[in-house]
Order: structure tokens, then sequence, then C-alpha cells
């Protein structure tokens, strides 16, 4: 039998078939942070369980911490209960954790590859939906609940019923200053918000072997956004050179065996999977969204879509809905959207790259004053240091940005940073949904050079344009 | 044989995509608790004034959502649209629907990780069919007081007018809600096969076991 990556992953870590269907499938790292795990740590100790292997366990604080003065701690008391209690638990159970002002500290999703405690070949979970970042390193990685952090913690196994295998295979490569952002944005578009559920996406075709790593995560990053709990991306000579020097690469003794074992990390040449999708990257164009769910996203050359136009009454009566949370006129021409606020952060983009090419767009302009903040947040403590190291900092904050410490941060508001009521926001981060950013805050995703680009100018504007006219 | 009877009034809530950020928002996961969700489940719906885990003054109610208006606020059956629960992984909005007194919740699908979650906390999660849903929401349109009987055991539900509609299940989401069961305890009683799995492993496999550089 020809087997997918899927399959590959999948069978090297089942442990037992179920009658039911369901098996148990052995997990070997477990990602831990402060939002999803007290609950799980309570019930090991209620129930008087063990964690089964806590070197398989890394744990950080990201979701609740302050991206400023860091120096005098977290002032929010609840918030400093929850990263607290991590600490604790932590101590208590003998798991590794990055403290805040540790450089290795950062999102979850950025730290676990970039310090290679994600390899090829795993199997990875973490109590966050967008856990399925880390398939871009070719591991089967996926989003869990609390009541499954705590079996993974007592079990270090987790029982699931295979997710059947789709491939979406883009052909040729993305245009200049259109990014991987653009392209999932665009893939969202075409299959909807549940497009994906039920499967385990493969991307595949040369745009994707061409796109670097972290391009890559960005990718697997959002396939949750399409209702798919893992993204994966073959390994390849990219993965393998990615993986060398980190923190927690595999020991030289084992390095050859674990390349070994990582080359066979490729679907199959004839194997079968349940769904195809095909397209070429040359029809991406930047994507900007113009709604409350991922879905609701239309080419910068676009305009705001208008529900008349819609034959299905429900879907009518949710484009209204979203149209008028997000105060926007159907017809409206996309780059007329005036912002508030610019966010470059999360765990969808803030790594160097992303960093890079924002702060290429902005050099020598200034932040535009109809912006009331524009905030760059790095994924990490090396993100940080590589990007000052570079000077990008200093771009940044010359142009009008605020230059941030690491930590989710505006994606989700759970710190300081967070829209006010009707603030519209261009943000690199994930979710456009209603209050996610804020309550009544209004965000639309975007690339980071579009985010930077929007920045300067205030409102959305074609980015391959401003290059070329540059 | 053991069975459950869930019985009570619709809740509908027509609308696709309902995200976990809806059910509820995050100024409430700073929680350490479990408990106590219940109050702020579809919090920036209900209410008309911002709220987080310290608010003592009482809520400002939004007298045009559907969990504040009669019958529907004594409803414990959600019926909505498509992809119910997308989003982020957060249990949370599994403990806040049961915490307000969700038993149930009706949909033509929902996303998967809040489909583990559900069951996990014995919230029973019934797909239909989109002719199903629809008929179900015009039938309480015309009629709002409007009372579900669903009996898991059998896999069906049964309208006010005596129409039953049969619905899937598997049978071991239906003993979780059934016998509600301790699902660590029941994979531990493989833990020896676990343990096989890992020495193998570690053999195969040594750089995944082995910690460096700490």
């Amino acid at each position: 039998m020809k087997k997918t990556l899927y399959d590959k992953i999948w069978d090297e870590h089942l442990v037992h078939e179920n009658e039911d269907g369901s098996s148990l499938i052995y997990i070997d790292r477990h990602l831990v942070h402060e939002v999803t795990s007290p609950q799980a740590f309570d019930g090991l100790d209620i129930q008087k369980r063990d964690i089964w292997n806590n070197n398989s366990i890394y744990a950080v604080s990201d979701h609740n911490v302050p991206t400023q003065n860091r120096a005098s701690g977290i002032d929010d008391e609840i918030s400093k209960l929850q990263v607290d209690t991590l600490i604790d638990n932590c101590k208590k159970h003998k798991i590794s954790y990055f403290d805040l002002n540790n450089i290795n500290q950062g999102i979850v999703h950025v730290i676990g590859p970039e310090l290679a405690i994600t390899q090829p070949g795993m199997t990875l979970v973490c109590g966050d939906s967008h856990t399925s970042t880390h398939g871009a390193l070719a591991s089967l990685a996926f989003g869990i609940g609390t009541s499954d952090v705590e079996h993974v913690l007592a079990t270090q196994c987790i029982n699931i019923n295979k997710e059947k295998n789709f491939r979406i295979n883009i052909t040729n490569n993305l245009s200049s200053h259109v990014s991987s952002k653009d392209l999932i944005l665009h893939i969202i578009k075409i299959i909807g918000t549940s497009g994906g559920t039920g499967y385990t996406i493969e991307f595949t075709g040369d745009c994707i072997e061409n796109m670097s790593i972290e391009s890559r995560m960005t990718i697997c990053n959002m396939s949750i956004e399409a209702g798919a709990k893992s993204g994966l991306v073959a390994f390849d000579s990219k993965t393998h050179d990615y993986m060398l020097n980190k923190k927690y690469s595999p020991n030289k003794k084992y390095l050859n065996d674990a390349i070994k074992y990582w080359e066979n990390l490729v679907s199959d040449s004839d194997a079968v999977f349940d769904k195809t999708l095909s397209f070429d990257a040359t029809d991406v164009l930047p994507q900007v969204t113009w709604g409350t769910s991922p879905e609701m996203t239309t080419d910068i050359n676009g305009k705001v879509p208008n529900p008349d136009d819609e034959n299905d009454s429900s879907k009518k009566q949710y484009m209204q809905r979203a149209l008028d949370y997000m105060g926007l006129k159907a017809n409206q021409d996309i780059n007329s959207i005036m912002l508030d606020k610019i966010f470059i952060g999360s765990c969808t983009n803030s790594r160097i790259e992303d960093l890079r090419q924002a702060a290429k767009i902005v050099e020598g302009y200034k932040v535009s004053d109809k912006i009331k903040q524009a905030i760059v947040v790095p994924g990490s403590g090396h993100v940080k240091a590589a990007a000052e190291k570079e000077g990008l900092d200093k771009i940044f904050v010359k142009s009008g940005f605020e230059w941030r410490e690491p930590g989710c941060s505006m994606c989700l508001g759970m710190n300081n940073d967070s829209l006010l009521p009707y603030e519209r926001c261009a943000s690199t981060s994930n979710r456009n949904f209603e209050g996610r950013q804020g309550d009544k805050g209004r965000t639309h995703l975007v690339s980071p050079s579009m985010a930077a680009l929007a920045a300067i100018k205030g409102h959305f504007s074609n980015v391959i344009d401003f290059v070329n006219e540059k | 044989m053991k069975n459950k009877i869930i019985e009570g009034q619709v809740i509908p809530f027509d609308q696709s995509n309902i995200d976990t950020d809806a059910i509820i928002p995050k100024q409430y996961l700073k929680s350490i608790k479990k408990s106590g969700f219940g109050p702020f489940l579809f919090d920036s719906l209900r209410y008309t004034d911002p709220g987080d885990l310290s608010t003592t003054k009482k809520r400002n109610i939004n007298s045009n959502f559907v969990l504040n208006i009669e019958p529907y606020s004594s409803g414990n059956i959600i019926l909505a649209n498509d992809n119910f629960g997308c989003g982020s992984s957060r249990e949370h909005a599994v403990w806040a629907l049961k915490d307000y007194g969700i038993e149930a919740i009706i949909s033509t699908s929902f996303a998967d990780i809040f489909y583990r979650n559900s069951f996990k906390n014995g919230l029973l999660l019934i797909s239909v069919n989109k002719d199903e849903l629809e008929n179900i929401f015009s039938e309480i349109s015309e009629s709002p007081k409007y009372n579900l009987t669903i009996n898991i055991q059998n896999q069906t539900i049964t309208t006010p007018s005596g129409q039953a509609y049969s619905f899937t299940i598997s049978d071991s989401d239906k003993e979780r809600i059934i016998l509600e069961y301790d699902d660590i305890e029941l994979s531990l009683r493989h833990k020896d096969k676990v343990k096989n799995y890992e020495d193998n492993m570690k053999l195969l496999k040594p750089w995944i076991f082995e910690k460096n550089n700490d």
C-alpha cells in the first residue's frame, strides 16, 4: 500500500486500535502554555495521577504576558495568577519552562520549531488550535482541548480517529511581494472555513518546494482556519538545513540516523488522497479579509461584496451581519478602507522573515498620522534579538512603530494590547472573528508587507504597485 | 441497558460559523478553574456592556439576543447553522455551554476540536442534514415554544408534532454521554502496550527521547 506522509506518521505512532475505530496514538512532544493547562494539572492532582514523561513537555507563557515594561512583571493580578500557576506546575512536575525574561520565551508555535523542540516525523500536541503550524517541519501536529492536555500528560497518548487525506497542490511560484499569508487566505477563500474539516492537509507543488520553512509555517498555521486540525509539508533539503544547530537539535551521535529517518517523510509518489485541490500560484494576489470569518477574503484590487448578489438567504444574512459589524458598505473598494491600528505579530506572522518583509516596506517612510497606533511584536526572544542585530527595530521605531517584547499580544488581546470598540486594524494575525482583538474591534487579516504599507498609507493599498512605483 | 433522554426547549440560533471566541471571549480564559463560565456564555452578544472576571456590577442585557428572549431563555438545546464551534481549541467554550445548562447542540456540522471537547464533557452534538435543520428552524419560527426529545440510546430526535429524526453518533461517544466515563482510565488499561511501544522507539529513535543541552 502506498502511503501519504500523514499515513506514515500515523502508522509509526499507532499503539493500539480500539474496537470502535479510534486509535491510541503516541505523542512525542507536548507544548504547554498558561491558558489551557491549569485545569489539566488540577485534574491530575484530583485523580492522583502522575505525568507519563516530563521530558517530552516544554512550557512557556505567551497569551497573557505584557509586551512592554516586562521588568516590572505582570500587573493584572488574574493574568499573573495564571502565569504563576503554570510556573508552579512546571516546578512541581519538573517540566522545562521558559521564563518571561529568558531569550527562549516567545509564542509557543514560534519557539517550538526555532529551538528544534519540534522535529520531523514527530507527533506534537498543544492546547492551542494553531499547533498546526509545526506541520511545516513534516511533523503531525494538532491542537487539543484541556481534557486532552490532561490525557496526554497522564498517558503520553491521545485516543483519536484517523483523518482523511487532502492534498493541496500549488504549481509555479508566487509573484514578488505576494506572501504565503496571501496564499493561505486565498485557499481559505476557495474551500471555506470548514473545507478541511475531517482532513489532514498536505501542501505540495513547486510553489511549496521553493518556499522557505518560515513561509510554510504560515500556511500550516492557518490550516485550522480552513477546518483542518493539521497541515503538513514533506521533508526536504530545506527542512534538513533548518533542523541543524538549534538548541534541541538531535544529539550529534544520532544525527545521521535521524536524517536517514527524516528522508522517508514524504508521501509516496502514487499515494492516494481522498481529496485534491490544484491551482496556479501566479493567480494569487495580495489578500485582505473584509468580514468576520477568514473565508471572507478578497483581492486587494477587489471590492467589499454585495450580500444582494448572494442567492442563499442564510449566507446573505451572514454577509450582511459581517458588513454591519465591520462598518463597511457593499461594493466599497478595499483600498478605500481607512485603518486605526496596525498589528504585526502572532504565531502566523512574527518570525524574522515576516519582520524583514514589513521593514523593507516602511524603511524611509513614516506611519500615517491617521494611524493611532502601530506595533510590532516579535514572535520570540530569538526573533527579537535577530531583528535588533539587523537593525530592523530601528527602522520600525524611526517610522513610528512601537517595538515590543514577544507574546501573542493583539492577536487575541488577552494582555493590554487590544482594539477599542469600533477601531479598525490591519493585522497579520489569523482570526477576524467578532471581538477577537477587542470588544467590537474590527480586524482585517493581511500579510506583513500589506500591514506595513497600510501603516504608511493609512488605508489598504496594493503592495505590488507600491514597490513597482518606488 | 442504560439510556439518557434529553428533553427541553430549543434555542434557534440561525447563524453559521459560530466560533469559540463568540461562545466565550478571551478575557474569561484567564480563569484557572473549570467552573463558573455560564454567566459569560456568548458574553458580547448577550450583554451590551463589556465585562471581565472582575466585573461585579449587574450587566446590561441585550434584549435582542436569542438567549434573552422568552421562551428561549429557558432552553437547553441549541439549534445552529453550519460549522458550529470553529476557531480556537479553548475547552472553556464547552464548559461555558454546560455551566449555562446547554445539554445538546444540533447543527449540520461542527468543528473537529470542539466536537472532541464536547463529548469529553458530556455535551451531546447532533449532526442533521440541511433539510432537517431547516424544517426544525421553520417549525420554531411558527411555534416558539418548541420542545424536543432526544433519545441517545435510540439515536432519535422527536419534535412536538411527533416526527422523529434519527442521527448518527459513534458508540464510544454515546457511552461518553450516557456513562460519563473517564477517558484517561480507559487509555491507561493499555499502559503496558504504551510502555512497550516507547521502549521500542527509544532504541529506534533515541534522539527523540534524549534531551540535549539542558
